[in-house]
């Protein structure tokens, strides 16, 4: 990846009692596609925030470069942010809204006319200039925002839940179309969300933050095959989280049975958490599984089955493209590889 | 038909306490009783256009644009820190803004006179002090001085009503624009209050333009405005016809005033008007 553009370096943040941020350190790469996951309250948009310049920080430095980000003058950040009610200014046109950042920083009428066509144009938002921003659309609204944002060629982009506020339907286009832009236009993306799904959807690099601190840095891929422990786990896409007891590298026991897995130097006898995605128990016949269980319920969820099987005492999700019947007796089995072994959470 | 049915009270409200006053306002300035015969005549209104009753209207006019131009320099100000302090504080401010208009008028009015008279409190300790007594009262500035003590307000309220219900996050935007504080003001705070700025401006320049009760106690009677002379003429005078006269011309007058104030769909919406 390219070089390191901002970065926290042990970041600390208090809101009278509440400990906002604790401790966050991470970098942000040039022109990448970087998403602050977590659920409310978790630090997510404090971080962004400090970004923007919006809120100080009491502990810790951030750099945007190699400069100490709270000494560069806003107007010469360079960061622009997209709010998450838009944000819009309602006394403006579509066409002096997304000029206001260019009229601030007294560029020429003929390179404002030029800027503003060209965002107009990204966003297909042409012939809209003269239009009061209240008439439009959520999602049009959306748009004005995020041109009126990149208008002025930030290095980074900041977006505060910017989909919150939209449809289902129109949320899937606009994620696909910001990382259109964001590709296009070659520059940083910063996005704070609470929806998981979008943030694998969209993004290069993902941290996942709890209760001010950073649980899990890394890929989309990453996050869901190798969460590092059961809130990551449960917190993107579903999961069965139950306790078991590491017994020696490779071999851990749950749910009343020894299982081979692929984890070591969690030591011996050790209290874990073990975690398996739905979609990596495969239901068999009863005597071929290492589980045996009990069909509680059975789920149409489109592409899937969702399957409940009751099994010593424990409840299993799984999904599955075949449906066994409400009652039937059936095997699990789960592949060592599949088996993800946490640390239990203090 | 429900809902209309519900209106009624207050069609007929409007119609015996409103329409059917100024109807007869109107008709009192357009007739004149002669050998108990009743004619239609405008002679009231030729009689109005005369350098004295004009210069009175002026003036009225005048010193109500004064005292509005000077709430607004006061109240906007005092406005914008009342939407932008902590709660607790805020509740306190804003109630002492309102608690001299749970007061009578001419009690308020009345209290000004005992402090700016010339054997009143204020000149009493500034003799004290070895100062010499200034004449306070019975000038235009203490007119206009009245209107503002009483008509602020009306200014600051409405302001302050616009202003809290800027949402903060578009303050955040333009600074995020990189616009500095005088920019963010200007160019985002200024014009997104300005309903309240208009329903401010209109509702202290009404009541300070028609005022006679201002005038006539802290000047003295030596400024005659022209809600003393409307007043005149029905108290002391007796002639209706031209006071009704005099009314309907200050009517059209605000009516045309208010027709030039900028029309924004939003101004309904804001302020108290």
């Amino acid at each position: 990846m390219g070089k390191g553009l901002i970065e926290f370096i042990n970041v600390y943040k208090q809101f009278g009692e509440t400990i906002a941020l604790d401790n966050v350190s991470f970098k942000v790469e040039e022109n990448e596609f970087l998403t602050l996951l977590g659920p409310s309250g978790c630090g997510k948009t404090t971080t962004l925030r400090i970004i923007g310049g919006f809120e100080d920080i009491q502990k810790g430095s951030v750099l945007f470069g190699s400069q100490d980000l709270s000494k560069i003058l806003p107007h010469k950040r360079q960061i622009n942010t997209v709010f998450q009610k838009y944000a819009l200014f309602p006394h403006l046109n579509v066409y002096e809204n997304i000029a206001f950042g260019l009229r601030v920083r007294k560029q020429p009428e003929k390179a404002i006319t030029e800027k503003v066509g060209n965002m107009l144009k990204l966003i297909n938002l042409e012939g809209y200039e003269k239009r009061n921003v209240n008439s439009l659309s959520g999602g049009q609204q959306q748009r004005v925002a995020i041109a009126r944002a990149l208008v002025n060629e930030p290095k980074v982009l900041l977006l505060d839940e910017p989909l919150g506020a939209l449809d289902l339907k129109l949320r899937k286009g606009m994620q696909i179309e910001l990382k259109n832009i964001q590709k296009k236009l070659g520059i940083t993306f910063i996005y704070v969300t609470h929806d998981q799904e979008e943030a694998l959807t969209m993004s290069d690099k993902i941290i996942v933050m709890k209760d001010g601190i950073i649980q899990q840095i890394g890929t989309p891929e990453d996050i869901y095959n190798e969460p590092v422990n059961s809130f990551v786990a449960d917190f993107i896409g579903e999961s069965n989280i139950i306790d078991g007891l590491m017994i020696r590298d490779k071999l851990v026991s749950f749910a009343g049975q020894d299982f081979e897995c692929v984890d070591i130097n969690f030591g011996e006898n050790t209290p874990v958490d073990v975690v398996i995605r739905p979609e990596d128990l495969v239901i068999v016949p009863d005597h071929e599984g290492h589980l045996k269980g009990r069909v509680v319920s059975v789920t149409f969820k489109g592409v899937h089955f969702e399957i409940f099987v009751e099994s010593h005492g424990y409840t299993w999700m799984i999904h599955s493209t075949k449906a066994p019947a409400v009652g039937d007796l059936v095997g699990l089995t789960v592949d060592p590889f599949d088996i993800q072994i946490m640390h239990k959470a203090e | 038909m429900y809902k209309r049915f519900l209106s009624y009270p207050h069609i007929v409200w409007m119609g015996i306490f409103i329409i059917a006053p100024m109807l007869l306002v109107l008709f009192y300035s357009l007739t004149i009783m002669e050998n108990e015969h009743l004619y239609f005549t405008i002679e009231h209104f030729v009689r109005f256009v005369d350098p004295i009753y004009l210069g009175v209207l002026l003036r009225s006019i005048w010193l109500a644009l004064i005292a509005t131009f000077i709430c607004l320099m006061l109240g906007y100000p005092l406005a914008y820190i009342l939407a932008n302090s902590a709660f607790a504080k805020k509740h306190s401010l804003l109630f002492l803004i309102v608690v001299p208009m749970w007061m009578n008028f001419l009690l308020r009015t009345y209290a000004w006179m005992t402090i700016l008279e010339n054997t009143g409190i204020l000149n009493s300790i500034l003799e004290s002090l070895g100062f010499s007594r200034i004449q306070f009262m019975y000038n235009q500035g203490a007119v206009v001085f009245g209107m503002v003590y009483n008509f602020i307000p009306f200014m600051i309220l409405p302001i302050h009503s616009v202003l809290v219900k800027i949402d903060p996050s578009l303050i955040e935007a333009a600074k995020d624009l990189g616009a500095g504080s005088k920019r963010i003001f200007g160019k985002v705070i200024l014009p997104l209050s300005l309903p309240g700025i208009i329903s401010g401006i209109t509702m202290v320049f009404m009541p300070a333009v028609t005022t006679f009760v201002i005038s006539r106690l802290l000047g003295g009677g030596q400024f005659t405005l022209i809600g003393n002379l409307i007043e005149k003429q029905f108290v002391y005078v007796g002639d209706w016809n031209f006071g009704s006269s005099m009314s309907i011309i200050l009517m059209i007058l605000i009516l045309i005033s208010m027709r030039f104030m900028p029309k924004d769909e939003a101004a309904r919406g804001g302020g108290l008007l």
